[in-house]
């Protein structure tokens, strides 16, 4: 039965993609806003169209290659809200720069489809070739800035290793092939769990699975991209890279590691507690060091990849809920920050350095307030919506006997909370060092405004994302 | 006879071959995207192998994918090498060292 109607989103979404590719090419240089507006509307009727999906009834379409179930509607609504706030920031920007105007928007709406299509498959063909249309638009995207030598180096480091993570996985999907003899993701669950499995061959791709999404994550010790890609990629791309693709890689490990290998839960346990504890170590350690911001976040993105990990380590529906509740906070507090320093590298100026940053209060109280809120969630102090991100999560491993991991997370957060309040004690207890940018206009303020309020507001009720993520695991 | 086996080791010796390729190679840009395309003409021939040996098409029709996957992969990846050689006029890649800490 081919049902296409629970792939309409996407569908709509890449015909959009193409128009606006097309129009792109034939629109005059100095009318580049209606490139924006119309990427915009995209995102907007897309999210409609998948909101609306919300609360409908599990079902696949395409000789089950693509399935609709209550984690694949909301995660997408998500994804589209956040690469609708990063546009937004990310306009003024790429404006001001001589960076290929409408290509950004272009690459980032195929990129937003890739991402649909990774939450939406449930055959591992369809997640092979949504996690390509993702990875193959943000390398373009990252070398967008063609004069930029930074940005070139940046964009052929991502890449090669970012072929190489396809490939790692690619090769566990032809072994888990092997063992089951089918493709599509619910019926290897089946043959895993009756009893003439052949679960050694199962368990050998499974390794080589593991090591592919930990490269996409940038989970340690395949974490060495995501510093060097942040730092050399536009801000723009970074804030890009940084949000949603996150929520896009949870549902990737969901998809393959639960969906899937369920039944090989204790071999992947023990891997994934591995690769979050380094994290965790790794991500906060290093971040202290570090006095570019965009590297700083980048380490921060890979210690909130080890806290990410806890939930889904302790194998229950309880953990999973907790993982996505993270991620999909993760993703809009991240934008928030990004979005404050998309908006204060205006008029030539471009803030990298942590000091670019002081007396930011005093400059503008609105950038300086929600950078503070920003931090402040990422560290996990209530009542900002990270610190009950990170309850959930900790919760999770705990119930799982994952004690010492909990342990470790605790003790690395307290250290994280350095970095992120010593970002609170420039904006608001230092001198300016540099004269006042412009200011953002008003669309970009009126959105910083509301991502900050709902980091907070979010935190004091959790319930509102928190019921949705328990009802897709339920 | 040949069987899966000699076809499995095969596609190990050739994915064995493009990580050495990149990792141990200090020189070129350029080989490392050969050993990429070897990588996934390696997965190819292990997903060809299953998909002989247990008798379903789907295996093959993988591999169409791949390949054509790879195809994009090669041309954002020369993409990319142009304009690296623009910026820095080499494409070694021990001189990949502008960016670290």
């Amino acid at each position: 039965m081919n049902n296409f109607a629970i792939a309409l989103p996407e569908i709509f979404m890449l015909v959009a993609a193409c128009i606006v590719l097309v129009a792109s090419l034939f629109v005059h240089e100095n009318n580049r806003t209606t490139i924006y507006w119309a990427s915009q509307a995209t995102l907007v009727v897309t999210l409609i169209l998948s909101f609306g999906q919300i609360g409908n009834e599990a079902s696949t379409a395409f000789q089950g290659a693509y399935g609709l179930d209550a984690m694949s509607s909301v995660l997408k609504s998500w994804i589209l809200l956040v690469a609708i706030g990063g546009f937004l920031y990310s306009r003024d920007y790429i404006n001001e720069r001589d960076i290929a105007r409408g290509e950004y928007y272009v690459l980032g709406l195929f990129g937003v489809s890739g991402m649909m299509i990774m939450v939406s498959a449930v055959h591992m063909l369809t997640l092979y070739l949504g996690l390509e249309l993702l990875a193959l638009s943000l390398y373009a995207m990252v070398a967008l800035n063609r004069s930029n030598s930074d940005a070139s180096e940046a964009a052929m480091k991502y890449f090669v290793l970012g072929a190489l993570a396809s490939g790692m996985l690619l090769y566990g999907m032809s072994m888990i092939y092997g063992a089951t003899g089918s493709l599509s993701l619910t019926t290897i669950h089946e043959i895993l769990a009756g009893d003439s499995a052949n679960s050694f061959g199962a368990r050998f791709g499974l390794t080589f699975v593991i090591v592919g999404i930990a490269f996409k994550l940038g989970a340690v010790p395949f974490h060495m991209w995501v510093p060097d890609v942040y730092d050399g990629a536009p801000t723009s791309v970074a804030l890009f890279i940084g949000t949603a693709p996150k929520i896009a890689a949870f549902a990737m490990i969901i998809r393959l590691l639960v969906d899937g290998l369920e039944t090989l839960s204790v071999d992947w346990q023990l891997m994934l507690a591995i690769l979050a504890a380094l994290s965790m170590i790794v991500g906060n350690l290093l971040a202290i060091a570090q006095t570019n911001i965009k590297r700083m976040l980048a380490y921060s993105t890979i210690s909130h990849v080890g806290f990410l990990l806890l939930g889904i380590i302790s194998a229950t529906p309880e953990g999973y809920s907790a993982s996505m509740f993270y991620a999909i906070t993760y993703a809009f507090t991240t934008l928030a920050a990004f979005g404050v320093l998309l908006a204060l590298s205006r008029g030539g100026y471009e803030a990298v350095n942590l000091n670019d940053l002081s007396g930011l209060a005093k400059r503008n109280v609105l950038l300086a307030v929600v950078m503070m809120v920003a931090m402040v969630s990422l560290a996990g102090v209530p009542p900002m919506v990270g610190f009950y991100a990170k309850l959930v999560v900790l919760k999770a491993a705990v119930s799982a006997d994952f004690i010492w991991l909990a342990i470790i997370g605790v003790a690395m957060s307290v250290i994280g909370a350095f970095y992120y309040l010593r970002i609170i004690k420039l904006m608001f207890f230092d001198e300016p060092l540099l004269p006042d940018t412009t200011a953002p206009s008003v669309d970009v303020s009126a959105g910083l405004a509301v991502n900050g309020a709902a980091v907070v507001v979010l935190g004091i009720f959790p319930g509102l994302i928190m019921a949705a993520c328990v009802a897709a695991f339920a | 006879m040949i069987t899966l086996p000699h076809f499995l080791t095969l596609g190990a010796i050739l994915f064995c071959l493009s990580m050495v390729g990149i990792f141990l190679n200090r020189k070129n840009v350029i080989i490392l995207l050969m050993s990429i395309e070897l990588m996934l003409l390696a997965v190819n021939m292990n997903f060809v192998a299953f998909s002989r040996f247990l008798e379903d098409g789907s295996g093959q029709i993988f591999v169409f994918f791949i390949l054509t996957v790879a195809a994009a992969e090669a041309a954002i990846g020369l993409a990319i090498l142009v304009v690296l050689f623009r910026n820095r006029s080499t494409i070694n890649v021990s001189d990949l060292t502008s960016l670290k800490g």
